[in-house]
């Protein structure tokens, strides 16, 4: 079947949305406020952000997917209050190859652990490989990210690389792993997924 | 103290934009380099741009994140590639991309040499805690190389790269501070 009904942001209990920029970056203002979010989302540093950085950063970003054309990026909202939940996005795309890296971070630690990281997963796959077409994905997840490492695993995607501790933080050295899933390994797996018109 | 930028087949220096310029116009119409070094798709870029490249690299001056080096032959003083390394200062590791961009100096062991120099580099002088690669599947002359260095292959990003129909795999390659030092007090690996 020629499946185009298929709401590609429209989730069960969330959906894709553009971003807010009247009222996003007060939430994620916050949530950069907790530093285990930050540590769980970003390799970097972690630091305190205020809305106003966060507006600057949400210009930036949207800059950059307009003229880039390597990087597609939506917001996560609870579809029953349109609530901000969390992000993800399709980066360090290259088209010649058909290959991109993914992420995804649910902000409130209250929102973690209930599906809707699971959701999202399947709702970016779906639209990186069958609306961008794309061949691979890519994902780096930490030693130390229980939770992503899991959501990977239970996902069908490959653990790929270990790259022997090249992460530093709380004093001691971690690995970093290369998860990767394929597009025809996708298309095996997705046909069992709830669908949402 | 050792000489940093003296090895057995090379010397490490930093060649001025013109001849940089000059040389990159030729090695990027030789796009078997270009496949072996890359993963994008070949380019050819006029000499002034290339040129404007290297200028803005002379006027922004030294980088914290990024050490540039020209390479010479010890023996006939002939501008052959380049490396560089790319630094995360704050998780201590590095990454490193080098080229031979004069194809008669490919398979004598100037490769070897050259990450020989980087490898010392990036361990005592840098003090990087790891020092990282990617290469290309296909590229056996390379993974040779770096295997002999003490690299070792932690692992492979399944059919990433397409080229003439085909697809290859991305290996990933890493070696830690301790085994590098281990290295020298000569141990065997």
């Amino acid at each position: 079947m020629f499946d185009i009904q298929t709401q590609l942001f429209e989730g069960q209990d969330i959906r894709f949305g553009p971003i807010d920029h009247e009222k996003d970056p007060e939430i994620e203002s916050r949530w950069t406020h907790d530093s285990e979010f930050m540590r769980l989302v970003e390799t970097g540093p972690a630091r305190p952000m205020s809305a106003a950085m966060v507006r600057k950063q949400y210009e930036k970003l949207e800059k950059q997917v307009e003229e880039d054309k390597d990087l597609y990026h939506f917001m996560i909202r609870a579809r029953a209050d349109d609530r901000l939940i969390g992000k993800v996005s399709i980066y360090w795309i290259e088209w010649a190859n058909g290959n991109a890296y993914l992420r995804i971070g649910i902000g409130a630690a209250d929102d973690r652990r209930k599906g809707y990281g699971t959701q999202a997963l399947r709702m970016l796959l779906r639209f990186a490989f069958a609306e961008l077409n794309l061949f691979r994905l890519t994902a780096a997840v930490p030693e130390y990210n229980e939770g992503a490492l899991a959501l990977f695993r239970k996902s069908g995607f490959v653990q790929e690389v270990c790259r022997r501790k090249s992460l530093e933080r709380d004093g001691r050295r971690w690995d970093l792993y290369l998860f990767g899933l394929l597009n025809d390994e996708w298309r095996d797996q997705a046909r069992a997924w709830p669908e949402r018109k | 103290m050792k000489d940093l930028f003296r090895g057995e087949l090379v010397r490490f220096t930093m060649e001025e934009p013109e001849l940089r310029a000059k040389s990159e116009v030729r090695w990027q119409r030789d796009t078997e380099f270009h496949r072996l070094a890359d993963g994008d798709p070949a380019r050819l870029t006029s000499e002034k741009k290339i040129r404007e490249w290297f200028d803005k690299q002379a006027e922004d001056g030294p980088q914290p994140k990024r050490y540039s080096f020209s390479v010479r032959t010890l023996a006939d003083d002939k501008y052959i590639g380049f490396l560089g390394v790319w630094v995360d200062l704050i998780h201590s590791e590095a990454w490193v991309g080098l080229a031979i961009g004069e194809r008669e100096f490919w398979s004598h062991g100037y490769g070897t040499d050259m990450m020989k120099l980087c490898l010392q580099y990036v361990f005592t002088e840098l003090c990087v805690e790891r020092l990282s690669l990617g290469v290309h599947e296909y590229n056996l002359r390379a993974l040779r190389s770096y295997e002999k260095c003490g690299f070792r292959l932690e692992g492979r990003t399944r059919k990433d790269v397409l080229r003439e129909g085909r697809r290859t795999d991305t290996l990933w390659m890493g070696i830690l501070r301790e085994e590098w030092l281990q290295m020298q007090n000569g141990g065997q690996k």
